[in-house]
């Protein structure tokens, strides 16, 4: 019984990496067979961003049980952070250590926010604790768009206006306050058509890390605290405590995936960042089915792509997008949907016998 | 040295004395019962202990040691665990998850650890699904270890709620209405297992209950609450017989 339970967690962890790999590698043929329109092609490496935010936001809201619609805002953080990271060390460090670097920067910067604003956020619950969620991404965004610095031989100049930099001779500003960081992209061109890959990578990362917590005892405490924090006490687990780790990881993820937003991009600005890009993200993971994994990266890919592909339908275009959202929503959550889905399940496993004992 | 002492309890919520004055002595490896009326402030009592409230006045110590205003969780630590009288599982998570949540403060490793799958993660993992599994075959629960906790019959539910209890190896545990919403059957099985649990873990155990069957079948000595103040304790067959109680429960 315990054994077939362990295997059974470690086989549906291992199939969401294999999904992702199968499905990077049907891209990659198509894409080498030359089936791929270049606007596809460049949508490939948001669509990596948006998973990663997926993921990462499911960490909060399908484990933790919090509602976050800020989620942007820690993408933002780190966007921003490892963009200047990038441009500040353009001439010091080889493409692939800065990127590497860049990473972390952008990561590590978004965890610290995650922490900070964790702290008062998560003494709040429910519709409260997301309505503040909202306001801090929106906060963060604003800050942001006063944000102006720059680089010279003394070092970073930080200021609220482009005239308050004071940067010495052969200095360069590198966050331009509302029209944000130009040039990022450029500074990659050589791994420029690795992107793709390594946002791959980037979501193998993010699947082991977020799979891996849940299935520990971090992991179990987070989901204790989510089903009863009550009980969770009782027991002797530190409510605030792992909340705060959830949150903070999630933070840091989404930091990851804004790093290679900002990465891929030659314009970077703050306006992005709208609560729209947070909303979009709960609608992957809500209809994915909160706190599965993989519903959350199968429903990015088809809810990003759809817009896309719905290009031919000109004006019909957000009209089907919105059907497909609702019949998605009911094949998902309509109890008779739900029934017939199992009845389904089980016909396949009664014609498959053998292979499920095995 | 008593397991738990408590002296002179005191709480209000504004001018209600929900609790008053309330003293009590639990030997170790006794089984002690609290009993009283509806609203009598039972369940506070639990909550005082626990530390869900801080009392205005008093002092709770559990075996020698002063827990008087401490939290929850170091409560907890400390060496009290309780079930709740509406249960309170973890209902999205397996029932052995649910024991191991349990064991959260005596088998450790890091989040790190269990991140990167250290040899740790594997050694402290193994050790707590056996114990886990251990303890679920105690209360005959092994068999469902993979169900969700909220997915169990309702007498199976609490059962799992004293597992999850005992799993934080406690001194003391707290029964908020074992026996709430059961049959007679079910109410001869829980006091079963209630002196069994009392004999395998060698376990003191104070438990608040409406059911005078199971009181007066397995609880030693008695205190009788009525709004908020003790009206008598004492030997289970003469607190049961006082006309005082009598009346708090039948009326004049």
């Amino acid at each position: 019984m315990k054994k077939k339970n362990i295997s059974k967690t470690s086989r549906n962890n291992l199939l969401n990496y294999l999904l992702v790999l199968v499905i990077f590698a049907v891209v990659q043929t198509l894409s080498s067979t030359g089936n791929l329109s270049n606007l596809l092609t460049g949508l490939l490496v948001p669509l990596c961003v948006y998973i990663i935010a997926a993921i990462s936001l499911n960490l909060v809201v399908g484990f933790s049980g919090e509602l976050s619609l800020g989620h942007a805002g820690f993408m933002c953080v780190g966007a921003f952070s490892s963009a200047l990271f990038s441009n500040a060390m353009a001439d010091l460090l080889p493409s692939v250590p800065r990127l590497i670097g860049a990473i972390l920067v952008g990561a590590l910067t978004a965890a610290v926010f995650g922490v900070i604003i964790g702290i008062p956020v998560l003494r709040l619950k429910g519709d409260y604790l997301a309505i503040v969620t909202l306001a801090f991404g929106e906060i963060i965004k604003n800050l942001i768009n006063i944000l102006y610095v720059g680089v010279d031989e003394n070092g970073l100049h930080v200021a609220t206006s482009s005239a308050d930099l004071k940067l010495g001779e052969g200095g360069k500003q590198i966050i331009k306050g509302a029209l944000g960081v130009s040039g990022t992209s450029a500074l990659y061109k050589d791994i420029k058509n690795y992107f793709f890959l390594i946002g791959v990578i980037l979501i193998l990362i993010t699947l082991f890390i977020v799979q891996n917590l849940v299935n520990s005892r971090s992991g179990r405490a987070i989901m204790s605290t989510r089903d009863n924090r009550i009980a969770a006490e009782s027991v002797g687990i530190n409510v605030t405590k792992y909340k705060l780790l959830a949150f903070t990881i999630s933070a840091a993820l989404a930091g990851v995936a804004g790093v290679l937003y900002a990465h891929n991009l030659a314009m970077l600005k703050v306006s992005t960042f709208d609560y729209n890009m947070s909303i979009l993200i709960l609608v992957y993971v809500v209809l994915g089915g909160i706190g599965s994994l993989r519903g959350s990266v199968i429903a990015t890919i088809i809810l990003y792509a759809l817009p896309e592909l719905l290009r031919g339908f000109s004006t019909y275009r957000m009209l089907i997008y919105a059907i497909v959202l609702i019949a998605m929503m009911l094949f998902n959550w309509a109890p008779a949907a739900r029934n017939w889905r199992s009845r389904v399940l089980e016909k396949l496993k009664n014609r498959a016998p053998g292979k499920e004992a095995a | 040295m008593a397991m738990l002492e408590v002296t002179h309890l005191s709480i209000s919520f504004g001018g209600l004395h929900a609790v008053d004055d309330f003293s009590v002595t639990v030997e170790e490896g006794q089984l002690y019962g609290l009993i009283g009326p509806n609203g009598a402030g039972k369940t506070t009592v639990f909550n005082l202990l626990t530390g869900v409230y801080k009392p205005d006045e008093g002092i709770i110590r559990l075996d020698g040691q002063d827990i008087t205003g401490k939290k929850t969780i170091e409560i907890n630590q400390a060496g009290i665990a309780r079930t709740f009288q509406n249960i309170r599982l973890f209902g999205q998570m397996s029932v052995l998850d649910n024991v191991k949540v349990g064991m959260h403060n005596h088998n450790k490793y890091g989040t790190f650890t269990g991140i990167l799958r250290l040899p740790k993660y594997y050694r402290v993992e193994k050790e707590m699904n056996e114990e886990a599994m251990r303890l679920l075959k105690v209360f005959e629960l092994d068999q469902e270890a993979d169900t969700l906790a909220s997915n169990l019959p309702y007498g199976k539910q609490r059962k799992l709620e004293i597992a999850r209890a005992l799993a934080t190896k406690p001194k003391l545990l707290l029964l908020d209405e074992p026996a709430a919403g059961m049959n007679p059957n079910e109410t001869a099985e829980l006091m079963k297992t209630i002196r069994f649990v009392r004999e395998e873990f060698h376990m003191t155990i104070l438990l608040i209950e409406h059911d005078m069957k199971l009181v007066s079948g397995i609880c030693e000595k008695l205190t009788v609450l009525n709004f908020g103040r003790i009206l008598t304790q004492g030997d289970t067959g003469l607190v049961l017989h006082d006309p005082e109680v009598i009346k708090a429960y039948l009326g004049e």
